[in-house]
């Protein structure tokens, strides 16, 4: 039949010509796609994730918003640099709650995955505001309104039902609530409870006093306190090195 | 030449062709503009101004926005349409459908650029619209395979043409990479903002897979589409080998699909899974080699055009620059070279000798061949044709080679260890040795953007000329009309 077979057959026919590219564009991606959501390399839990509070979820909007990532990755690589200039390479789980992934693919600034804790929030809102009065090669934006602005957060609540439907574990109720108990603890169960979410949004803002106001909850207080929480979640100190390499 | 042209006029609906190509030229200079503006931001920061519209994070999707889906997009809808009525033989099915996606399409482009400056952003590179755009885009597309299939039964020839393979597949595939890449949950029905349905490392993978193959489809297979009906007719010669189109359309179309995964080598996605895609990447060489030899062949024994036509310059170009991007990114895809390579300006470089060199070079090429046809005239000035070739060509040059130095360096410097094992360069010191290369790449884009404005200008007194000449047979002959 093979021998037979002439390319016409295709040519001629529009209906033959679009099932067959059809074909052809489908199997990349499903070969490697979809077994990512199957395997273990790729699904595995780590100790110490786990999702945004309300306040660094918040703050991770507008880290989206501002298009961080079109100049920052946020996924450190196996190398020697970067181990001593970043930290720990990224591990997959540790975006398993990042809806969408931020890893990014151009560093004209520095890797973030792990710029938690790296600096004080001083330097954070300084640096925001106006990056050269803390970096004076640096090229990137000043970013004024950020502190100007207070931080809108009428519909959190709705944000993390959205998060929630993607498959994030805030909890909508008491028996979603235990759950997280069982599994992140109290305090932080007590942080994705979504009910709670505005007012667990502002005692952070106040206790963490992130922009150096109390007073206000500023679009600033989120974003540092989402830069502030990233690449702090797993502690490597209690990680063997044996038993990283089940997750690479 | 001219009668069978007017009959072709009636033949054909070019009206919608006509608005396309516009509209193409229009999005050309408005992304193009934009472009330089955020390239002078990173050389020049004090152009953020200080102000959340302008600054570099919200402005560079409102770049890659306007030059992919605003110039390249109406680049492709204005000759698929063209190509697949006159190879076909027919005039567009649903010429309606036809003219909702002209609409439909440039709302698109315009809620998208208006969205990323007040702050709505996917945060998904080249995908950063939000989800009702793309649903929109979703609607718009499928009336567009609707018209391109439609035509395609219709038509008069047993054959359907080479050309209209590589549009059918890019089509298609842009569908199904544009709704499986976009599965997203909003707020609420009244909220711009969306949560993407997957997370981490399968996000990672279905983006990139989304992410290379708008430039494997939209930006490849459908240019040469183009290539393949404007090059040969404009040369006057028959495609170089038939055989060839058959093993590069299936060989392309294929394997494209595999190779998104080298853009997250070294990451926290399994290692099989990036190598397959650059593996993938190596054979694609093949494909991609076949059409630009097959495009340039056609040429032969009418060399001669290139030292005479400069349309048919940009097109030769334009496949010469098809075949050097086609080769670096295999290359850049090798783990060792992309360890150097990932995260600096040679990504950026590479992505620009595609989209200014091959993309955006066949597509003037085409314009310039089938705007006099559309407007039945000939081409205002073929001077200013020829300068603009000229300041495109030496634009990307610059563009380019300040890239592949700064992308260098940066891999360099980031990995460079002193005598004591400890880092020699502090990250700052990378941005601050960038700066010569970010003003080169600037004033490159202001030579690509300057060829671009003297196009548009070359266009306009076309069509001016075009319409007067059309107003006067009018009125020496109404009864015609």
């Amino acid at each position: 039949m093979l021998k037979n077979f002439k390319h016409e057959r295709i040519e001629t026919n529009a209906g033959w010509l679009l099932v067959l590219t059809m074909l052809a564009i489908s199997i990349g991606g499903l070969v490697e796609i979809a077994p990512l959501f199957f395997i273990k390399d790729t699904t595995e839990d780590v100790k110490g994730v786990r999702p945004y509070t309300p306040l660094e979820s918040r703050g991770r909007d507008i880290y989206i918003r501002e298009g961080c990532y079109t100049c920052h990755s946020q996924m450190i690589r196996p190398f020697r640099d970067e181990q001593l200039r970043y930290g720990h390479y990224s591990l997959a789980a540790e975006s398993k709650y990042d809806h969408p992934f931020q890893w990014g693919s151009k560093r004209t600034g520095p890797d973030l995955a792990r710029v938690g804790g790296k600096y004080s929030n001083e330097w954070h809102v300084q640096h925001l505001l106006k990056p050269r009065s803390v970096v004076p090669e640096s090229v990137m934006p000043n970013y004024p309104w950020l502190l100007t602005t207070p931080l809108d957060i009428s519909d959190v609540g709705a944000r993390l039902r959205a998060l929630r439907t993607t498959g994030v574990p805030y909890s909508a109720n008491q028996a979603e609530y235990q759950r997280n108990v069982k599994e992140f603890g109290e305090p932080v169960a007590r942080m994705l409870h979504i009910p709670d979410a505005q007012r667990n949004l502002v005692a952070q803002a106040q206790e963490g006093n992130y922009d150096g106001d109390r007073t206000s909850v500023s679009e600033m207080d989120a974003l540092v306190a989402y830069l502030q929480v990233l690449g702090t979640m797993v502690d490597f100190s209690k990680i063997k090195p044996e038993d990283l390499v089940k997750y690479r | 030449m001219s009668a069978s042209v007017a009959a072709a006029s009636e033949q054909y609906d070019y009206d919608i062709i006509k608005r396309f190509s516009v509209m193409a030229i229009v999005w050309a200079v408005v992304g193009m503009s934009v472009g330089v503006y955020i390239a002078s931001e990173l050389a020049w920061p004090f152009l953020n101004f200080d102000s959340p519209y302008f600054s570099f994070g919200r402005f560079r999707p409102v770049h890659t926005g306007a030059v992919i889906f605003g110039f390249g997009g109406s680049a492709l809808f204005a000759t698929s349409y063209y190509v697949v009525q006159r190879t076909c033989q027919t005039r567009l099915f649903a010429p309606g459908l036809a003219t909702f996606t002209f609409w439909g399409w440039q709302a698109v482009i315009v809620l998208a650029a208006l969205s990323y400056v007040m702050g709505y952003s996917q945060g998904r590179e080249y995908a950063e619209m939000e989800w009702p755009i793309d649903l929109l885009i979703e609607v718009v597309w499928v009336a567009y395979l609707a018209v391109f299939v439609g035509t395609l039964m219709n038509r008069k020839q047993p054959h359907i043409y080479v050309a209209n393979w590589f549009y059918l597949s890019f089509i298609l595939a842009t569908a199904l990479l544009h709704t499986f890449n976009n599965i997203a949950v909003p707020v609420d029905l009244f909220s711009m903002k969306s949560y993407s349905l997957f997370s981490g490392a399968q996000d990672a993978m279905t983006q990139w897979w989304y992410g290379h193959n708008a430039v494997g489809f939209f930006l490849t297979a459908a240019f040469l589409g183009m290539m393949y009906y404007f090059v040969p007719k404009h040369a006057g010669r028959p495609v170089y080998s038939y055989r060839l189109s058959i093993v590069h359309f299936w060989a392309l179309s294929f394997m494209y699909m595999w190779v998104g995964t080298h853009h997250l080598h070294w990451t926290a996605l399994p290692d099989w899974a990036s190598t397959l895609g650059a593996t993938f990447s190596i054979m694609l060489l093949l494909p991609s080699w076949g059409g630009m030899i097959n495009g340039i062949m056609t040429l032969s024994g009418a060399w001669d055009k290139l030292r005479t036509d400069p349309i048919m310059r940009f097109m030769i170009v334009a496949l010469s620059f098809y075949g050097m991007s086609t080769f670096e990114g295999p290359l850049m895809s090798l783990k060792d070279v992309n360890a150097l390579s990932h995260y600096t300006d040679w990504t950026v470089g590479h992505v620009h000798s595609g989209a200014l060199g091959w993309v955006a070079m066949i597509s003037f090429g085409s314009l310039y061949h089938m705007i006099p046809r559309l407007w039945k005239t000939e081409m205002y000035s073929v001077k200013l044709i020829n300068a603009h070739f000229w300041l495109a060509t030496i634009g990307v040059l610059l563009y380019i080679t300040a890239m592949w130095i700064s992308g260098i360096s940066q891999g360099l410097m980031w990995r460079a260890f002193d005598d004591f094992g400890n880092l020699q360069y502090s990250f700052v010191e990378s941005v601050a040795a960038m700066h010569p290369f970010y003003a080169m790449r600037a004033i490159g884009g202001m030579f690509y953007l300057t060829g671009m404005c003297l196009m548009a200008y070359n266009v306009f007194m076309t069509i001016r000329q075009g319409v007067r000449a059309e107003v006067a047979a009018a009125h020496t002959a109404p009864a015609a009309a």
